[in-house]
């Protein structure tokens, strides 16, 4: 199968039915790619050839592989070519400088969410999301050399134990994917994003404020400085090193544009409160 | 015969000012160095001509007020290690 999601096309192979059956149904409100040659080729396969049929493990393939990424459980095809899509795109794009981060957008202009996993940023985009901000990604913010612009990458969002439940009680039911349970990341369920931000995924957006969200922590807020800014940024880039100069250009760009703030929240109440907050004292 | 100490040729390296810290490029390898003084102002000053050390701690302290002779030698001996100065 072929799916695009903004500015990306993949080419999905797989040895199961199974897994293509699910991405497609996870991807059914997103249009079929213009073009038929794709960028990245993602493949799910058999780690051994009679592990089709006895105890199904897939390995994850493609244009580019990581030999450290462990095969998964048949039931868990939607989270390895989710994984799989990740890779191809972490690895191999150079159109874009990627951040790891979600963002979302207002007016044309992109609040960025970075930080480790676990940090809260997919929650809190998907949050706001669905109080009336544009999703523009989840996994990576696309930014483009010559611009500066954010690209849109919305992807569904993978929510992770307590944050399924937190959404579902938000969203829509239809939205949602089905549930995985103990997968390596715990229990896992994937959200469809708004039909607007999929209707409107090659609109770009400009970056204007970048926040490290901390969940877990004593309300605080702190600017983070130039120089901070740019060395943490560089460590959440998958490809800061492979675009050279180009990246160089495009991140000093970045940290010289888009204020950052280190935000530690205690819960997502307080989170929504403080992004808002600062949002609006951009003027 | 004393060493003489070369900063990069003019457009070999991407520079930026961040803080107080200056973020570098050096095109030939690829490699981004981020920069804490007196190194900056050691590439500055041996971007007019090669010079010996002795001529560079001579230089910093009339331009830059620098005058730490151990520190220079050391951040020297670092931009030698990271390929951004040469020895001839």
């Amino acid at each position: 199968m072929t799916l695009a999601c903004g500015p990306v096309t993949f080419r999905i192979g797989s040895d199961w039915a199974a897994p293509i059956k699910a991405l497609d149904a996870l991807y059914s409100d997103y249009p079929k790619p213009q073009s038929t040659i794709p960028h990245f080729t993602v493949r799910l396969e058999a780690t051994r050839w009679w592990r089709r049929w006895i105890a199904p493990s897939i390995a994850i393939s493609g244009d580019f592989r990581l030999p450290e990424v462990a095969p998964l459980a048949l039931g868990m095809g939607l989270l390895a070519a989710e994984m799989a899509m990740n890779l191809q795109v972490a690895l191999g794009d150079r159109r874009f400088l990627l951040i790891h981060a979600a963002s979302v957008e207002k007016d044309g202009k992109a609040l960025i969410l970075t930080g480790e996993s676990g940090s809260g940023k997919s929650t809190l985009a998907a949050m706001l999301a669905l109080k009336g901000w544009r999703f523009i990604g989840d996994e990576f913010a696309l930014i483009e050399p010559a611009t500066g612009l954010i690209y849109p990458f919305p992807r569904p969002t993978s929510l992770k134990n307590d944050a399924i439940a937190a959404i579902l009680a938000l969203a829509p039911a239809d939205r949602f994917g089905p549930l995985l349970r103990d997968t390596p990341k715990g229990d896992l369920r994937h959200l469809v994003p708004p039909s607007d931000a999929i209707a409107r995924m090659h609109e770009p957006a400009r970056p204007t404020l970048l926040l490290y969200p901390r969940f877990g922590a004593k309300a605080a807020v702190r600017d983070v400085g130039k120089a901070e800014n740019f060395v943490r940024l560089t460590q959440a880039s998958t490809n800061y090193v492979a675009l050279g100069e180009t990246g160089f250009q495009a991140l000093t760009r970045f940290v010289s544009d888009v204020p950052a703030i280190a935000v530690d929240y205690p819960d997502s109440a307080t989170a929504i409160r403080t992004v808002n907050r600062l949002w609006k004292a951009l003027g | 015969m004393m060493l003489r100490y070369a900063a990069p040729p003019p457009g070999a390296c991407l520079r930026d000012e961040a803080e107080g810290l200056t973020l570098l490029y050096h095109r030939a390898s690829g490699q981004t160095h981020i920069l804490i003084e007196p190194a900056p102002h050691i590439l500055d000053a041996l971007a007019d001509a090669p010079m010996t050390e002795g001529e560079l701690l001579a230089t910093l302290a009339a331009a830059f007020e620098v005058n730490q002779a151990e520190a220079v030698g050391e951040r020297l001996a670092e931009l030698v290690a990271a390929g951004l100065v040469s020895t001839s």
